[in-house]
């Protein structure tokens, strides 16, 4: 089956991967928050076929994450100052 | 330069003549000092961005409704009410089906639901339009004095066209009291006006009984909730909500649209404000930007699937920010009722500062006073003084407004800058000082020389 438990695992570090190349802070925290969130939820399902809905809908959400942080990061600001902090 | 100066000062100190009771010159002359220093922070590019904490006056568009938008920025430009080509067709299922997410978030039939340019014309819409078309047989509007700015000038529009309208008061926590607004109804009334959450202090008006009074009465209610849509559960038929105000720049979608709910059974008619092609069956004339009408439709959709963990996550920072400011000062009031409240808007005045002295102090993080449209105005809220906040503290207050995208990151900063700055000025302010000593200021005579 398409979703065994390594493609997900997969589909998880790469949600996360792409979402860390935001530059836009509240984008990128919101996403890192939402993905680890929406897959600590839904651990417990156990139902195939849901799933399988659940590996889809991550997958398309990788692919708006994709394309929205280029166009995010096309027109990038300044840093925030807590960020700058950090630097 | 000193010249200039001192004409600031001048003109600082006409306007707050009637405030120097209650804050220190020094307090003042910081406001005026500090506006050269904000000329220069705008310079600098090295300096980083003010953090976002006015999610009541607008918030940040949601990259998944960004997303779902780009297609019709882009590729399909058709006109939703072209009907002889596939360009049209294209954009009028989009249109179509973003009617139904709305339609979805708050219960609704997709005929029900009216795209305008905003909550502003929506307002403008249910009130003049509902109150002009029943005006043979009723005269009487009732709104309370807590409602926006464009419900309040609506209402006064249609004064000067004859109509009676009744501005209800609200109580000392925000909230309207139902026995009032039975006591006001009368056989004239037509329309009544009340706002679902305040958009200074947040309050949650009880929607549901205002909706059976006026049911009872067989008068219609419109609410007002750009602030409130997809962050409280709203359903228009269990509240008896007649017409709803919807904006979506608020919800993390577009700005430039909104959407008015109108009910079907039993009727609500209105009159038109726009003249044109009869769009929107023929209350809002204008060719519906399928764009944007996508993007609120996403929006809500989004907030009817994360309404519950939004409103989890934004209590938890909520709380935080507030216990964060109020274990750290004193003196510190907490404005609206703190029960039935929205917490994603938290307005607080500290005593013996001045708001906008704190404002400017806290520069790197964006915050308000009150509502947008009367920011650039000294003038205190007039929500604040509805509620009975008096003079000086209601020059002191200001809104935090938190939402979707803030971080825990950003309310710590805030908390820590806040509690720091707030020490600072009162530590200028000689009246702090007599307070600390115990005087009591209201027992003293002031004389004006």
């Amino acid at each position: 089956m398409a979703c065994g438990q390594n493609s997900m695992l997969k589909l998880y570090r790469n949600l996360l991967r792409e979402s860390k190349k935001w530059c836009n802070y509240n984008y990128r925290e919101f996403a890192l928050r939402k993905i680890r969130h929406e897959f600590r939820k839904n651990k417990i399902i156990e139902d195939p076929t849901k799933i399988q809905d659940c590996y889809v809908k991550g997958l398309q959400s990788l692919e708006t994450i994709k394309r929205q942080v280029i166009i995010g990061n096309l027109y990038k600001t300044n840093k925030l100052v807590i960020e700058m902090d950090k630097a | 330069m000193l010249q200039s100066l001192r004409i600031i000062l001048l003109k600082q100190w006409q306007l707050k003549k009637c405030r120097m009771l209650h804050t220190s010159i020094s307090q003042l002359i910081e406001i005026s000092v500090s506006k050269s220093d904000e000329d220069k922070l705008q310079a600098t590019p090295t300096l980083g961005r003010a953090l976002y904490l006015d999610a009541q006056a607008t918030t940040p568009m949601d990259p998944r409704v960004l997303d779902k938008m780009m297609p019709y920025l882009t590729s399909y430009q058709g006109n939703p009410h072209s009907r002889t080509h596939m360009y049209g067709w294209e954009s009028e299922a989009a249109v179509d089906h973003a009617r139904q997410q709305i339609a979805d978030l708050i219960n609704a039939n997709t005929k029900e639901i009216i795209f305008t340019s905003g909550a502003t014309e929506c307002n403008n819409i249910a009130i003049k339009g509902v109150a002009r078309f029943y005006k043979e047989k009723k005269n009487h509007i009732i709104t309370t004095q807590t409602e926006h700015k464009c419900v309040l000038d609506s209402c006064r529009f249609l004064q000067g066209e004859g109509f009676k309208v009744t501005y209800l008061p609200v109580m000392s926590n925000g909230l309207i009291n139902l026995e009032e607004l039975e006591a006001a109804i009368t056989p004239e009334t037509s329309l009544v006006s009340i706002m679902t959450v305040n958009n200074e202090i947040g309050v949650r008006q009880p929607i549901e009984e205002i909706g059976s009074i006026c049911r009872k009465n067989k008068i219609f209610f419109h609410t007002d909730a750009a602030q409130a849509l997809g962050k409280i559960p709203i359903d228009v038929n269990k509240m008896n909500i007649d017409l709803m105000s919807i904006s979506g720049h608020k919800i993390y979608g577009p700005k430039g649209i909104g959407a008015l709910y109108v009910r079907r059974r039993p009727r609500v008619r209105l009159e038109a404000i726009q003249s044109g092609g009869g769009q929107e069956r023929g209350m809002r004339s204008g060719t519906v930007p399928a764009p944007l009408a996508v993007g609120l439709g996403a929006a809500c959709e989004l907030a009817n699937n994360e309404m519950a963990y939004d409103h989890e996550y934004i209590t938890k920072l909520s709380n935080f920010l507030i216990e964060g400011i109020t274990s750290q000062l004193t003196h510190v009031i907490r404005n609206g009722d703190p029960v039935s409240w929205y917490p994603g808007c938290v307005n607080l005045s500290f005593a013996y500062v001045e708001g906008e002295s704190l404002l400017m102090a806290l520069k790197d993080i964006a915050l308000s006073s009150g509502s947008a449209c009367t920011s650039a105005s000294l003038e205190p809220s007039y929500v604040l003084r509805a509620i009975g906040t008096s003079e000086d503290l209601a020059h002191s207050s200001i809104r935090f407004g938190i939402g979707r995208f803030s971080t825990i990151e950003e309310i710590n900063y805030t908390v820590i800058n806040t509690v720091k700055h707030v020490n600072r000025l009162r530590e200028m302010s000689p009246l702090w000082e007599m307070v600390l000593d115990g005087i009591d200021l209201k027992t003293i005579k002031w004389t004006q020389h």
